[in-house]
């Protein structure tokens, strides 16, 4: 099968129903989507499927065929950071980082569809766990981007 | 692709001379890296002492190495798992060597270069919130002494007197005539010098890094998917491991069928190890799928199989009343004071369950023995002791070992004192040799072999006087002890410090104390958690506090003002610095009510105050916490409110949902849908205060935690009347809501 990632398209020949995290993390050495939990719990799979967001650990990779992945070593462009890598250096977001990947890809699709995004929809958008407890400035760095009116 | 991560194996510094005397001295041969670079080797000669203490912390060897472009090498020899460690260690360095912080690359030392070195980076693990307790000393000396070297040198190559020169950003300057020379330039002289024996460290107010808000060094690589952490591992030829153990601790295989997998694509192995069993494929995945397929019959100690909730509730309370206790505390006749004919006893029975860490990335290894030699990538908060029980558990010498560093996704105390999965890991790949293997755990095999936090039982009693003042309190302790079961070091006077922590120096002034300590170990194992013993014993001793100031009549602040020790000012400090941030006293929004606490721990103290509301459905809304550190000196204020703040959420996590139960041996919770995690939606409000009071370097990882938990409980009390004595609130039928 052909997937498309980060603009790259990649042959794979794996089962149909392997998740999509075991495609690209053994197969692909795309380590950027990480593993916490197995069961769509906590997100640290994250990935964007045509922009939305999706844990990948439960999502089998036969179904991302013809659509978009993106991965978190795809927000850089060309050695740009996205806005949203910016203001999580800025606010100095991530303590052991693990599960940040997965936060900034949650991010990043909040802010496509809600570009001023309230704590409400923050709330409901920021899903993914963090054990070091980042939350308070993963919403600081979120309302920044939205605040800069950079497109994110 | 191999990992790329910094380590300072291309250095090789002297081992020292047990001959040599009893300072510090500056090595002779100048370690070259990639002919270019110079280190400043130093040591101390004690290693007839150093090894026989090897637990002791070492003073200094080459921690720092300039280069001819001016970049300034700091070694860090620790871990970093989001502790902020590998920043504000090396900023001590950097700012007696009078360095441009900008200039400053920080690389990890490694396991294999203290081995060979006789641990000249002293101890390596990062636990207890000891990098800045510890090392302080011997990390600021190791700076100071190269400054004093450069400066040594900088006046020779200038040929002026030392005493008239300075040295600034990574310049030695001489101050009357302007001329000036940099560290790039003076650094093979300097390390060519004696190194002086007794450098003057900085006074605090000439401090130009350590308090400032310094960017922690690897945020842009984690941002940016640079960043591996042990799980990352990628190598050539590499395989992956399923792991299952049994169920029940400490059971062994008794039978195993694969046959039904025996065709299954990408699967390489099925491994019979005794104590588990391990599936290896060529993808993670087929490996784990696969060994849901394999038929294991276990051998289980009936003992252990009979283990329950209740079983160990039941065991726990008989430590309540046993006659044979050890007493980690006496002041004064407790019992006496007690029984007096009049007093009016208060007492509290507290509870807190068994905890399993749940670090965000399970636990995992990568082995790689070819011939007798081992290399390692996993994410250990001791790459010292990975070191150790790897080349055990492979059969291979120490010296043959090398643990390459790599970032933690998290280590909340799972991954130090207790090396489960380096055991594993080292036997497969041992296995598997010479293919690489990296062996990983699923969540449920996460939480179901986890060295927990222990269950711990306690009973209170006090009496105050008319006076408002303590009197006595009495402090029974039913526990497992970690020392002695995850680490077999035999108990000082019977004692366990984590099972007595907070409790045996309480800060009170009460003439009467007595602590006691009931050392209940059971088949659960137990480790050390992030606050450890700091996360449960403050909250029943603030707690019970509480409830002798609410018996007395008297609010809880004045009270404890009241009967804090003379000698313990800093306690009293934190709680008016964080009261009064607070603005306790004032009047709350209708419905709203506090609680306050007072802790010391990890060489730290903190407090923190509580605002909540609690509807008729038990509804909690916490509005605001204000909690409040005093580390002595705030070495990276940025990061230590991110401790703050993200303490906030570990505690909470725990306080509302965190209990790991057991029925007929096993743990009964597996993944995040039953062993529930604070989520972003329902982090309250926090705001910290950090306030130094100079004189001391206190941890500040796990200490402020503690305050949390008591003054929740006691802010619930004053919302419904209702003292809540164990955790977690669950299991009171509390639930959170957003305020």
């Amino acid at each position: 099968m052909k997937l498309s990632i980060n603009e790259h398209v990649y042959e794979l020949d794996v089962e149909p129903e392997m998740p999509l995290l075991w495609a690209l993390r053994d197969e692909l050495d795309i380590k950027g989507p990480k593993f916490g939990c197995g069961v769509a719990q906590c997100g640290a799979c994250t990935v964007l499927l045509n922009g939305e967001p999706v844990r990948s650990c439960s999502y089998p990779v036969s179904a991302a065929v013809g659509q978009q992945v993106v991965t978190l070593e795809g927000l850089e462009k060309k050695g740009h950071l996205h806005p949203v890598q910016q203001a999580w250096i800025d606010h100095e977001v991530p303590q052991c980082g693990y599960c940040q990947g997965g936060q900034m890809l949650a991010a990043v699709a909040l802010l496509k569809k809600k570009p001023k995004p309230t704590d409400d929809d923050i709330d409901a958008a920021m899903t993914n766990i963090c054990r070091c407890g980042t939350y308070a400035r993963i919403r600081a760095a979120i309302h920044a981007v939205a605040n800069k009116g950079v497109s994110a | 692709m191999i990992n790329s991560f910094d380590n300072s194996s291309a250095v090789k510094a002297q081992t020292q001379d047990p001959s040599k005397r009893d300072f510090l001295k500056l090595s002779t041969s100048v370690s070259v890296t990639s002919g270019m670079g110079f280190s400043l080797g130093f040591f101390l000669p004690d290693a007839k002492a150093a090894a026989a203490a090897s637990s002791a912390p070492q003073k200094v060897n080459a921690w720092i190495e300039i280069q001819p472009d001016e970049t300034i090498i700091i070694r860090y020899a620790r871990a970093e798992m989001g502790q902020g460690s590998s920043t504000s260690a090396p900023m001590l360095i950097a700012d007696e060597l009078e360095a441009d912080w900008k200039k400053v690359v920080v690389q990890y030392a490694t396991a294999e270069d203290n081995l060979a070195q006789k641990r000249v980076y002293g101890d390596m693990a990062s636990v207890g919130s000891r990098t800045i307790q510890d090392s302080h000393e011997y990390l600021r000396k190791a700076g100071a002494t190269a400054r004093e070297m450069l400066i040594v040198a900088g006046a020779n190559a200038m040929n002026v007197p030392s005493s008239e020169c300075v040295a600034k950003l990574g310049v030695i300057t001489h101050t009357l005539s302007k001329k000036s020379m940099t560290y790039g330039q003076l650094a093979l002289a300097a390390s060519q010098l004696n190194a002086p024996g007794n450098v003057a460290l900085k006074d605090p107010k000439d401090w130009k890094i350590i308090g400032k808000p310094i960017k922690r060094r690897e945020i842009p690589d984690i941002v940016r998917a640079k960043i591996r952490y042990g799980i990352d591992t990628q190598l050539p030829g590499m395989v992956y491991a399923a792991v299952a153990a049994c169920p029940v601790f400490n059971g062994k295989v008794k039978t195993l069928d694969s046959s039904k997998i025996d065709n299954r694509r990408g699967i390489k192995k099925v491994l019979n190890m005794g104590d588990f069993v391990a599936v290896v494929a060529d993808n993670w995945w087929r490996a784990k799928e696969a060994l849901k397929d394999v038929s294991i019959e276990w051998d289980v100690p009936e003992k252990n199989a009979k283990l329950s909730s209740t079983s160990l509730m039941e065991y726990f309370k008989e430590g309540l009343t046993q006659a044979e206790v050890a007493v980690a505390r006496k002041d004064g006749d407790t019992m006496a004071a007690l029984s007096a004919s009049g007093a009016k006893v208060i007492e509290g029975e507290y509870f807190t369950p068994y905890l399993a860490h749940a670090t965000m990335e399970p636990m995992g290894y990568t082995g790689w023995l070819q011939g007798d030699k081992l290399e390692i990538w996993t994410s250990t908060q001791s790459a010292e002791a990975t070191l150790a029980v790897s080349a055990r558990a492979a059969d291979v010498k120490q010296e043959n070992v090398k643990v390459h560093p790599v970032q933690l996704g998290g280590g909340l105390g799972r991954r130090g004192g207790s090396q489960d999965f380096s055991i594993q890991g080292a036997k497969i790949a041992r296995a598997m040799s010479p293919l690489p293997v990296k062996m990983l755990w699923t969540r449920e095999e996460d939480t179901q072999h986890d060295f927990y936090r222990p269950a711990s039982l306690i009973k209170f009693r006090g009496t105050v006087s008319n006076d408002g003042r303590i009197d006595a309190l009495h402090i029974r302790v039913s526990a497992p002890s970690i020392l002695s079961s995850l680490l077999k070091l035999p108990l000082q006077g019977g004692i366990d410090p984590q099972a007595v922590a907070s409790l045996r120096d309480h800060p009170y002034a009460n003439p009467n104390s007595l602590v006691e300590y009931a050392q209940h170990d059971s088949n659960v194992p137990v480790g050390f958690w992030r606050s450890v013993g700091h996360s449960q014993n403050p909250f029943m001793r603030e707690s019970f506090i509480d409830e002798l100031a609410h018996a007395a009549g008297k609010d809880p602040l004045e009270f404890r003002l009241a009967n804090l020790s003379e000698k313990r000012p800093k306690d009293k400090a934190i709680l008016l610095a964080v009261t009064k941030a607070a603005n306790y006293g004032a009047p709350l929004p209708k419905g709203v009510f506090r609680g306050i606490a007072e802790t010391e721990g990890y060489g730290s103290y903190t407090a923190c105050v509580c605002e909540v509301s609690v509807n008729a459905q038990q509804q909690i809304k916490i509005h605001r916490i204000v909690v409040g550190i005093d580390p002595g000196y705030a070495v990276n204020p940025d990061n230590i409110q991110a401790q703050l703040q993200g303490s906030m959420v570990h505690g909470l996590s725990a306080i509302f949902w965190g209990d790991i139960t057991l029925k007929d041996g096993r743990v009964e919770q597996s993944n995040f849908h039953d062993y529930r995690m604070m989520r972003l939606n329902e982090m309250p409000k926090v705001e910290t205060v950090i306030a130094p009071t100079g004189g001391f370097w206190g941890g500040v990882g796990e200490p402020s935690q503690a305050p949390l938990g008591p003054a929740l409980a006691n802010a619930i009390f004053n919302a419904t009347g209702k003292r809540v004595r164990s955790f977690p609130l669950k299991n009171h039928g509390f639930t959170l809501v957003k305020a």
